[in-house]
């Protein structure tokens, strides 16, 4: 069985594309060769800067013959039938052969396919592999028309075993495979030619080219892990970093240094993001003091001085990066210790988004909406306000300009320079978190504050813009913004009432927005044929259009909306005039849009009497009869759908922690027979809706909490039908003297005993005290069913059975909607 | 057929060899020897060495011969020094390798030829920096000029660890897509020099060759305009005129690319292609001034470099109707390779 050795020899690849492109090269070289009718035993790829190589073992040398017969159309069957069958099959008609079939004759196919060579499969396979690599970025060069990641320069092509091996004949694009390659650029830069792949990598490693990025990463962390400890240091591991420097290198040679005196004062963060970002280098730490004192860097060359002079410029360009990172440091210090003011200034002309102002409105949203947050999480609002209003600030700081990733680390030192108390700046570090379903959740209770602000401050208002992520595309990032709402809010025991916060945050953007409402005003007074027609349909955009949207009004009416607009100020518009039905009807839409107009008009006037001061106050606008109703049904219509999205989101996290999706839909489920219940369990609470799933789970695996909802779903059901047949609801509490049957009796006993267990444990919001007490209705219920039939001849006893059964479902509902479970 | 075409083509064999060619050059001395022997090794490997573009520009690339030449099917060869002006980059000269004007290496090639990579390396020796005593590395670094509406894949070209020049194979410039692909080199001369020179301030680099009668620094040249060149970036450069002229230079790019192809003086076809490019240089000046004096808000920005990329697509638009821009004819390339 002959071996195959690929390899594409280009100009440097970017490093980041190394490790996809090794993947891609196996993958469809493989996958061609295999449909193509070769199997093979083994397939390994390997990348360095200057090389995609691919080695296959056991390749077999030819693939088998395939015979192929295929039954066409009838030979009465009209032309068009038969041309389709001719193109299917590649044959002309006097290939085809007629047979007998059970309708009549029909066209039959006989395709043979010839077992073809290895190297034919292989040169056709590779060619097409190369015409179309999915680089996610590709070139042209000189006159070429072919593209590749860089110029590809060579393409070597060999099949080998033990009689010997061959070139395999190919050409793509004036390249013509070869069995040649070189080794290292400077150090030996001839080429030669190879007979195997252990020929090939055994070769390669003479001419100072390791061929393969994992033994190139180890050679490069085992030799930075030698030099560091001979100085007393010990290398940071980053894993991200050395892929990155492998894909750089084909014979890495590790230099230790030092970093200069004058700045081992600055933040350690800020010494390895420099070093990482612009040099690539390793930081290296004093295990004693926990300070970065030293680098490694990776060269790709063996020099006569043994790296001095590559040593020394590389400490030159570092003096110079951590000098701009001194200065950057010094001043940003100074802006601090004076209280930042110049930064919340220079905010206020960075945009947020176009559509949701500057960072410095969206910093005083967020500090309003984490003062309300404040007293859920056990923070003082006050507190909470202050780290929500300097937060981003460091946003402004030249570290900052240069580091972004540094964003809020830097905040914490220059809050702390600032003076401010240690719970302010860990916000700013910390807000930001989680980013990631595994990275930390904030648990200081200001920072949680904060950090819950300022994701639902962003949720909030793309949602307000409509700016909703769809199928893949999240540009925003959303999903990951809710995520980390509902690990703040579960991480921390968090309880408030989601829907509270969000229309809160939904008036702090309409506040927000006065600004942009404004032309609502000129577009209501203005009867002047003159007004710019982009103007007058500012209703179109957003947010406005949302507000006047809430019930899908403007997706119907705003082409009669807009012709009335046009015809009220005596505009030229094409219409037509005589349709007198139309007429009417697009001014009977204009007057229900005049109304949604004046109603949105008269509640931005009101907010637009407040001060600067007040308007960062949240306005309790459901004590407010002024303000307007269109405002609270559009917000309603917002919170709704943010409130589905982040249910969603729940429901994904919580499938992950192993919670059935039916009993999330249990709980997620409004429960509108739920009576029992003081608490009143609603979806609005996070924190207690996975208290009540996880307690349903648990009752869920016991024998009794199973039959129990058994039991339920048959109570439930003949009492559904009960009732709808009845046209009543039997909620008229049972009475026990008609108890008939010692189960009858039982059960009202057991009813009354899980009742006055279960209230004080759902007070307590101990769910799996109140599942408990439920599930020992387990046996009374079954009992109950066995000895007595509910539809008793008797009116009387049977309505007061479907009464009894009505507690049941009463109990059964005040956890959970357990008609939501399956089974 | 222009000479430097054919030299192209031969040049190649040679290139090759210096990849292998490990051979070091003596240190340069001054700023202006690492000019000239840039300019001495690109004249040898046959490109038409020009003189800077008579105009402010922001970078090399602004220059017509590499702008509106590496348009078009016409083999092409060119290197040449280009003063460079960023006013947002002044620091009354006392940053040590930051200045509001500095100097550019170009060089443009087209069609890139495909030992590019050993003909710069090439270079490098030339000036002194000797890859078996360096370490020279091709660093994953794609450009783009939002304002030229152009892009390309390359590198940054690093020499133990610090960036020395910018390689680039042009893909699309003018909003045209290039074909053939240009090679495009930019050497940052002044930082190059410092390094080849072991010079830690830019202002203490020796201009001209320190043991000359009279020698010269940067600083003897250059602080004093630095200063006033700042100030007047910053502070002075009056804005609404600035403005204005911005106006002027987009419309008057406009006009003149609407004259009628056809001359009627001359009896000639002659397109103003040239003429409405500097225009569009002109505007992207100003606008960088504009910038500089801090009147460009964020959103603003991209509407002004919009405007100017534009200009810059009209101007190419006309140029590819023009004699230098065109297409050659499809046997054009067997001529050379007869020649």
């Amino acid at each position: 069985m002959p071996d195959l050795l690929i390899e594409l020899f280009s100009e440097e690849i970017p490093a980041r594309m190394q490790a996809r492109a090794r993947e891609d090269l196996k993958k469809l070289v493989t996958d061609g060769l295999v449909q193509a009718g070769l199997t093979y035993a083994h397939a390994g790829a390997f990348s360095t800067p200057r090389r995609l190589t691919l080695a296959i073992e056991g390749l077999t040398a030819e693939s088998r013959a395939v015979r192929e017969e295929r039954k066409g159309p009838s030979t009465s069957a009209p032309a068009a039938a038969l041309e389709g069958f001719l193109r299917s099959t590649g044959l002309t008609l006097d290939q085809l052969e007629r047979r007998a079939d059970k309708k009549g004759e029909v066209w039959f196919a006989v395709i043979e396919r010839p077992g073809r060579r290895a190297p034919d499969i292989i040169a056709e396979v590779l060619e097409g592999v190369i015409r179309t690599f999915p680089w996610p970025k590709s070139m042209r060069w000189g006159n070429g028309s072919l593209r590749w990641v860089r110029p590809l320069h060579a393409i070597l092509c060999l099949l080998s075993d033990d009689a010997g091996h061959e070139v395999v004949p190919l050409t793509v694009d004036g390249i013509t495979a070869g069995n040649v390659t070189r080794g290292h650029r400077f150090l030996s830069p001839g080429v030669f030619s190879v007979t195997s792949f252990e020929d090939y990598a055994a070769k390669l490693k003479r001419a100072h080219v390791i061929l393969d990025a994992a033994e190139r990463e180890a050679a490069i962390w085992a030799e930075a892990q030698t030099l560091a400890f001979a100085a007393g240091l010990e290398v940071v591991e980053d894993r991200a970093l050395l892929a990155e420097v492998a894909g750089l290198v084909e014979w890495p040679v590790p230099l230790m240094g030092r970093i200069a005196d004058a700045f081992l004062n600055l933040p350690p963060e800020v010494l390895q993001t420099s070093m990482r970002e612009h040099q690539k280098f390793f930081s290296a730490k004093n295990p004693k003091t926990g300070r970065i004192e030293g680098f490694v860097t990776v060269a790709n060359t063996i020099t006569a001085d043994h790296g001095e002079t590559i040593l020394k410029g590389n400490q030159k360009v570092l003096t110079a990066r951590l000098s701009d990172a001194k200065f950057f440091w010094e001043n940003d210090l100074r802006v601090a210790k004076a209280g930042m003011a110049d930064w919340a200034e220079g905010l206020k002309s960075v945009t947020f988004h176009n559509k949701l102002g500057s960072q410095s409105d969206r910093i005083t949203r967020i500090a309003a909406l984490a003062a309300e947050i404040a007293p859920l999480v056990g923070a003082d609002p006050d507190q909470a306000k202050r780290a929500a209003s300097l937060a981003k600030l460091d946003l402004r700081s030249a570290m900052v300009g240069e580091f972004p990733e540094l964003q809020g680390t830097m905040g914490r030192y220059y809050a702390l320079a600032a003076g401010e108390p240690e719970a302010v700046a860990n916000a700013a570090r910390d807000h930001y978190s989680p980013l990631g379903p595994s990275d930390d959740v904030p648990t200081e209770p200001v920072s949680v504050a904060v950090a819950l602000a300022d994701k639902i401050d962003t949720l909030t208002g793309f949602w307000a813009i409509d700016e909703k992520p769809t199928g893949s595309k999240d540009p925003f990032a959303l999903r990951r913004a809710a995520l980390g709402v509902i690990r703040l809010v579960l991480g921390n025991g968090v309880h408030g009432n989601m829907q509270m916060l969000i229309e809160q945050s939904y008036l702090l953007h309409m506040l927000n927005h006065l600004q942009m409402i404004e032309p609502v005003n000129s577009m209501h007074s203005s009867r002047d044929p003159q007004y710019e027609s982009e103007t007058l349909l500012v209703w179109k955009q957003e947010p406005v259009r949302r507000m006047l949207n809430w019930d899908g009004f403007l997706d119907r009416n705003s082409d009669e909306i807009e012709w009335a607009i046009f015809d009220c100020i005596g505009a030229e518009r094409e219409h037509d005039a005589d349709d007198a039905r139309k007429v009417k009807d697009a001014y009977k839409q204009f007057e229900e849009f005049r109304a949604r107009v004046d109603a949105l008009d008269h509640f931005v006037s009101v907010s637009m009497f407040m001060g600067q001061e007040e308007k960062s106050l949240i306005v309790d606008y459901e004590q407010s009869e002024d303000l307007s109703i269109i405002w609270k049904r559009a917000a309603k219509s917002l919170v709704n759908d943010l409130l589905a999205f982040l249910h969603d989101r729940l429901k994904v996290y919580l499938k992950d922690q192993g919670i059935r999706h039916d009993v999330i839909d249990a709980c997620l489920a409004p429960l509108p027979h739920a009576a029992t219940s003081a608490a009143g369990p609603n979806n609005d609470d996070l924190t207690l809706l996975v208290k009540r799933a996880t307690a349903l789970q648990a009752t869920l695996i016991t024998e009794d909490g199973a039959n129990l909802v058994a039991g339920f779903k048959r109570a439930n059901n003949i009492l559904t039908q009960a009732e709808e047949k009845d046209g009543v609801e039997y909620s008229y509490g049972a009475d026990p003297k008609f108890a008939e049957n010692p189960e009858e009796r039982a059960l009202f006993k057991a009813l009354d005993q899980a009742e006055a267990a279960i209230a004080p444990a759902m007070q307590a919001e101990d769910f799996a005290r109140a599942m408990q007490a439920m599930a020992t209705l387990r046996a009374p219920i079954d009992a109950f069913f066995t000895a007595t039939q509910i539809n008793a001849e008797n009116p009387i006893l049977r309505r007061n059975r479907l009464n009894l059964l009505h507690r049941i479902r009463a109990i059964c509902l005040s956890v959970a909607d357990l008609t939501k479970l399956d089974g | 057929m222009p000479k430097g075409v054919i030299a192209m083509s031969q040049m190649q064999p040679s290139g090759a060899k210096t990849g292998a060619d490990t051979g070091a050059n003596p240190s340069p001395r001054s700023f202006q020897e690492v000019i000239l022997r840039l300019q001495a090794y690109w004249a040898s490997k046959g490109c038409a060495i020009l003189q800077p573009y008579d105009m402010e520009v922001g970078a090399g690339t602004f220059h017509p011969a590499t702008t509106l030449r590496s348009l078009g099917s016409k083999p092409w060869a060119a290197a040449y020094v280009q003063p460079s002006r960023r006013p947002t980059d002044g620091r009354y000269g006392e940053n040590p390798n930051r200045l509001q004007h500095y100097y550019q290496y170009q060089v443009i090639i087209k069609p890139s030829p495909p030992d590019l990579q050993g003909l710069y390396l090439g270079s490098l020796r030339a000036i002194g920096l000797d890859p078996a005593l360096h370490d020279i590395r091709f660093v994953e670094d794609d450009w783009e000029s939002p304002t030229l509406g152009a892009w390309g894949l390359g590198w940054e070209v690093w020499c133990d660890g610090m960036e020395v020049s910018q390689f680039t194979y042009f893909q699309q410039v003018c909003g045209h897509d290039c074909r053939p692909v240009s090679g495009e080199l930019t050497y940052g001369l002044e930082r190059l020099a410092m390094y080849v020179l072991g010079i830690d301030h830019v202002m203490t680099m020796p201009f001209n060759d320190p043991a000359s009668p009279i020698a010269l620094t940067y600083a003897d040249i250059f602080r004093q305009t630095e200063e006033e060149y700042s100030r007047h970036n910053f502070d002075a450069a009056d804005t609404a005129q600035l403005l204005r002229h911005f106006e002027d230079a987009e419309a008057e790019c406009d006009r003149l690319l609407a004259f009628p192809a056809d001359d009627p003086k001359s009896g000639k076809r002659i397109i103003m292609a040239h003429p409405a490019y500097d225009q569009t240089i002109k505007a992207s000046h100003l606008f960088n001034l504009l910038d500089a004096r801090g009147v460009i808000s964020v959103t603003e920005r991209q509407a002004y470099i919009g405007r100017v990329r534009a200009l810059a697509r009209k101007c190419a638009d006309a140029f590819r109707l023009t004699e230098a821009g065109a297409d050659a004819a499809p046997d054009a390339g067997a001529t050379v390779a007869d020649a």
